[in-house]
C-alpha cells in the first residue's frame, strides 16, 4: 500500500519510573489493514494502546492519525478524532442496557446541548432518532446474537462472549477510523475464537475498518493479519507477514527463551 | 440430567442457558419480595407520566381536602424536600458523584434570595436590595448554577471519597461564612467589620413571592409554586435522562475510564451534573427564603444534608419516582416523630411492618408475635403483683401532656411496664438503665444464632418498646436520626438499591 499511513507511531518512548516500557517504537498501520501486535506478557502491547488512546502520555515521540498528532489530547478527543478501542479486561457499562451501551458510544458524534434535551427541541429529537437507528444497525452487524429482546437487557446479563461482541459494537459506534482490539479472543473457547476471527475479517471487509489488534492466540493472528509486529520489552523485534515473524529467531527467543533457540 | 435418561421431552419451565431462560432473567431479578412487591410492581407498570400526574394532582388538592394549616405546612415542607432530593439525585443517583456540598447550594440560593428580596439584618436595615420576584428567582437559579460549576471545577478530577471530602469542605465553609458573616472584614482588606449575612440570627422579613400580581402568603401558595416547579423540573430531567447526556452520566457512573475512552468528556459531564443539581437546589432555596420569611444559618446544616441523602437512598438513587417517594416518606415520618402521639403509631407500625416483611415463614412470624404478646403480658402481671407502681403510668402525648386512654394506651397498659413516676420524678432513671441494657441485648442478638436468637429477639423487641415509651418518645432530636439510621440499616440488609432503585452489578 502506498500513501501516508492512517496511524503512525514515531520513536515512541515511555517509562514508568525507571522501567522503560516502550523503547523507541516505530509502528504504522495503513488504511484497511489488519495489523497484529504480538509479544509475551509484559512486552508493552496494552501500553501501546493506552498511549494511542491518551490514557498515558509518551515521554517522547509522536503519534499521528492521518498526519495529525494525537499527543496531549484528552482521551475523549482522541476517540472523537477516530480512534476506538476495546479492553483486555472488559469494561462495559454493566448496568446499562445492551442498546444503551452502543448508544453511549455515539456521544462524541452528537451535538445537542442539555437545554435542547430538556426542551426536546428538534435537534435533540432528531439526534436521538439517529442514535437509536445507528445503534440498531451496529448491533445487527453481529447477527442474531445481540438482537431483539437482548437490546433492553442489562449488559451484565450477557454471556462472556457476547460481552466481547458488545464491546466491539460499542467501539464501532464511535465511528472510528481505526479500531484497537485488545485480545478479543481472550477467554473464549475454540468455536467462539473462530467466530471472533471471522468477525474481525468481516469488520475489515464489510465494515471497512482499519484494525490494530493485540492477540495471544496465534490461530487468530494467522487467520486475519495483513502484517504482524512483535514486541518484547517495549522494543519492536520483528515485523512482516505472519510466517516471517513467527519464524524469526528473536520472536521464538522472546516467547520460549534462549535455550530453546539453541536446541533448534 | 443423566446420560441414560430415555430422551426426555422438552421440560415445561425455562432451562438454564437456553435463550428463553435468558429472556426471562428480568423476571427473576429486580422486584423486591415481601409487602412492597405489589406497590413496586404496579408503579413499574404504570406509565411514568400518569404517576407524575397523579402525584401532582393529589398534592395540589391537599389544601382543598383539609383546612388544617399544619398539614398544609407539612405538605409544603415535603415538596421542598422532594425538590432537594430530585436535585441531589442528578449528581448522586445518575452521575454517581458523591456530592456532600449539595446543601450549600440550597443555602446559597436562600441567602441570595433574601439579600435581593429585602432581607433585613437584625438591626432593621435592609441588607442589599429589593427586587421583584420575576427578577430575583431567575437570578438566584442562574447564580446557583454558576456556583455549582465553580465549586465543581477544582474537584472535577475527583471521584468517590475524595470528592465527598472536598465537597463537604465547601459546605463547612458556607456554614462558617453565614454564621460568622456578621463580622466580615473582607478577608482582611477592610479595617472594620461589616455584617453581610446577619450572622447567627440570619436575615429576616424577606419579601414573599409575587406571581402575576398576587403575593404568596401561606403554605398553600408555596406548595403550589413548588409543585409547578417540580412538574417542569421532573419533565425536563426525564427528557435529559433518556438523551445523550443522561446516558453519558449513567455511563460515567458505571465506569468513568471507559466513558472517557468512548468519547464522553467525563470532567465536563461531572461539572454539568453538579451544576444541574445545584440549579434545582437553587429553585428550592428561592422558595425556602420566601416561605419562612427569612434565612437562618442553622437550617443549611450537615443534618439536612444527611436527611436528603437518606431520602435519595431510601427511594433508590437513580430513580426519579423513587427519590420523590423517599422524600415524602422520610419527611412525613420525621414530622410524625416530633409529636409523641403520632410517633407512637409510627413506632409500632414500623415494628410490625418490619417483622412482617422480614420474617418467614408465616408460622415463625405467628409464633414470634404470640411470644411477644405472651412475654409482655406475663411481665406485666408479675410486675402488677410485686411492684404495683411499675404499671399503669401515663403515656406521653407531647408537650408535657399525658394520656391513659385510647385503644393503644389500653393495650400498652397490659403489655409494657409504664412506671408511674417516669415523667414526674427527674431522679427516676429506669429508662436510661433500660437503654443500656437494650444496647447489650442487641449486641447479644448479633452474636447468637439459631433458637437462642429467636428466644432473645422477644425480650429485645419488648425492651425496645419499653425504652421507647419511657425515654425516647419524648426526645425527638435523638429519635429522628435514630429512626433514620435503623431504617437505612434494614434497607441495606433487605434492598440495598433502595425501594425503587434497580439492583446494580459492580463486578461480574
Amino acid at each position: 500500500m502506498s500513501g501516508a499511513p492512517l496511524l503512525e507511531l514515531r520513536e515512541l518512548n515511555v517509562a514508568f519510573g525507571g522501567l522503560k516500557v516502550i523503547d523507541g517504537l516505530d509502528l504504522h498501520v495503513n488504511e484497511h489493514e489488519v495489523v497484529s501486535l504480538i509479544g509475551p506478557n509484559g512486552a508493552g502491547k496494552t501500553t501501546v494502546f493506552n498511549l494511542i488512546t491518551g490514557v498515558f502520555a509518551p515521554d517522547s515521540g509522536d503519534i499521528l492519525l492521518d498526519g495529525k498528532s494525537l499527543v496531549g489530547l484528552s482521551p475523549h478527543k482522541i476517540t472523537q478524532r477516530g480512534v476506538a478501542r476495546t479492553f483486555q479486561t472488559l469494561r462495559l457499562f454493566l448496568n446499562m442496557s445492551v442498546k444503551e451501551n452502543v448508544m453511549s458510544g455515539l456521544y462524541g458524534r452528537t451535538r445537542s446541548t442539555i437545554l435542547e434535551q430538556m426542551l426536546q427541541l428538534p435537534r435533540a429529537r432528531r439526534e436521538e432518532r439517529e442514535i437509536d437507528g445507528y445503534a440498531q444497525q451496529r448491533l445487527a452487524f453481529f447477527g442474531e446474537r445481540l438482537m431483539g429482546y437482548r437490546w433492553n437487557q442489562p449488559a451484565y446479563s450477557l454471556s462472556y462472549a457476547n460481552r466481547r461482541r458488545l464491546e466491539i459494537a460499542r467501539a464501532t459506534a464511535t465511528r472510528p477510523r481505526i479500531l484497537l482490539l485488545d485480545e478479543p479472543a481472550a477467554g473464549m473457547n475454540p468455536v467462539e475464537t473462530h467466530e471472533i476471527t471471522e468477525l474481525i475479517g468481516k469488520l475489515r471487509d464489510e465494515g471497512g475498518y482499519t484494525i490494530l489488534l493485540i492477540e495471544h492466540d496465534m490461530h487468530v493472528v494467522e487467520g486475519i493479519s495483513d502484517r504482524v509486529v512483535a514486541l518484547d520489552h517495549g522494543v519492536k523485534i520483528a515485523e512482516g507477514s505472519f510466517e516471517t515473524v513467527a519464524t524469526d529467531p528473536r520472536v521464538v527467543e522472546a516467547y520460549l527463551g534462549t535455550s530453546a533457540t539453541a536446541r533448534k | 440430567m443423566s446420560a441414560e435418561a430415555p430422551t426426555p421431552g422438552p421440560p415445561a419451565g425455562p432451562q438454564i442457558g437456553v435463550d428463553e431462560w435468558v429472556r426471562r432473567s428480568g423476571e427473576r431479578i429486580g422486584g423486591p419480595g415481601g409487602l412492597l412487591a405489589p406497590v413496586v410492581r404496579v408503579a413499574g407498570k404504570t406509565p411514568q407520566i400518569l404517576l407524575l400526574a397523579v402525584f401532582v394532582a393529589g398534592a395540589a388538592l391537599i389544601p382543598f381536602l383539609t383546612s388544617n394549616g399544619y398539614i398544609i405546612g407539612v405538605a409544603a415542607d415535603t415538596m421542598l424536600y422532594v425538590l432537594l432530593a430530585v436535585g441531589l439525585n442528578v449528581a448522586v443517583g445518575w452521575a454517581g458523584l458523591l456530592d456532600l456540598g449539595y446543601i450549600a447550594f440550597y443555602g446559597f440560593a436562600a441567602y441570595l434570595y433574601a439579600a435581593l428580596s429585602a432581607g433585613h439584618l437584625p438591626d432593621g436595615t435592609v441588607l442589599l436590595a429589593r427586587w421583584a420576584t420575576w427578577q430575583t428567582v431567575p437570578v438566584v437559579i442562574a447564580a446557583t448554577v454558576v456556583l455549582g460549576f465553580l465549586l465543581a471545577l477544582p474537584s472535577r478530577r475527583l471521584r468517590g471519597d475524595y470528592l465527598a471530602i472536598v465537597t463537604l469542605f465547601f459546605l463547612e465553609i458556607f456554614n462558617n461564612f453565614t454564621t460568622n458573616g456578621s463580622q466580615w472584614n473582607w478577608l482582611g482588606f477592610s479595617g472594620t467589620t461589616h455584617n453581610v449575612t446577619g450572622g447567627a440570627s440570619g436575615l429576616i422579613q424577606t419579601d414573599p413571592w409575587r406571581v402575576f400580581g398576587h403575593h404568596l402568603n401561606d403554605a398553600r401558595d408555596y406548595l403550589w409554586v413548588a409543585l409547578a416547579g417540580f412538574t417542569v423540573i421532573v419533565l425536563a430531567l426525564a427528557f435529559v435522562n433518556r438523551s445523550r447526556t443522561g446516558r453519558a452520566w449513567r455511563a460515567l457512573r458505571d465506569d468513568p475510564l471507559a466513558a472517557e475512552l468512548m468519547g464522553m468528556p467525563v470532567k465536563w459531564l461531572s461539572l454539568l451534573a453538579i451544576a444541574v443539581g445545584a440549579g434545582i437546589a437553587g429553585f428550592a432555596g428561592a422558595i425556602n427564603g420566601a416561605y419562612y420569611q427569612g434565612v437562618f444559618p442553622q437550617t443549611y446544616s450537615f443534618q439536612l444534608l444527611i436527611t436528603v441523602y437518606a431520602m435519595v437512598i431510601l427511594g433508590g438513587a437513580g430513580s426519579l419516582g423513587g427519590v420523590v417517594f423517599g422524600a415524602v416518606v422520610v419527611n412525613v415520618m420525621l414530622e410524625a416523630l416530633t409529636h409523641p402521639a403520632d410517633a407512637r403509631w409510627v413506632f409500632y407500625a414500623g415494628l410490625i411492618l418490619g417483622l412482617v416483611a422480614k420474617i418467614r415463614p408465616w408460622r415463625l412470624l405467628g409464633a414470634l408475635l404470640a411470644g411477644l404478646v405472651a412475654f409482655g403480658v406475663v411481665v406485666n402481671e408479675i410486675a402488677r403483683a410485686v411492684w404495683p407502681r411499675g404499671v399503669g403510668g401515663p403515656l406521653a402525648t407531647g408537650q408535657n401532656t399525658f394520656s391513659q386512654h385510647g385503644f393503644l394506651a389500653g393495650a400498652l397498659h397490659h403489655w409494657l411496664l409504664l412506671p408511674a413516676h417516669t415523667y414526674t420524678d427527674s431522679n427516676f432513671r429506669i429508662g436510661n438503665y433500660a437503654f443500656v441494657l437494650l444496647v447489650a441485648l442487641v449486641l447479644a442478638l448479633t452474636a447468637t444464632h439459631g433458637w437462642r436468637r429467636w428466644a432473645l429477639l422477644v425480650p429485645t423487641i419488648w425492651g425496645a418498646a419499653f425504652v421507647w415509651e419511657n425515654v425516647l418518645i419524648e426526645q425527638n432530636p435523638t429519635t429522628r436520626p435514630l429512626f433514620l439510621g435503623v431504617i437505612l440499616i434494614v434497607l441495606m440488609a433487605t434492598r440495598p438499591a433502595g425501594l425503587f432503585g434497580t439492583n446494580r452489578v459492580e463486578i461480574v
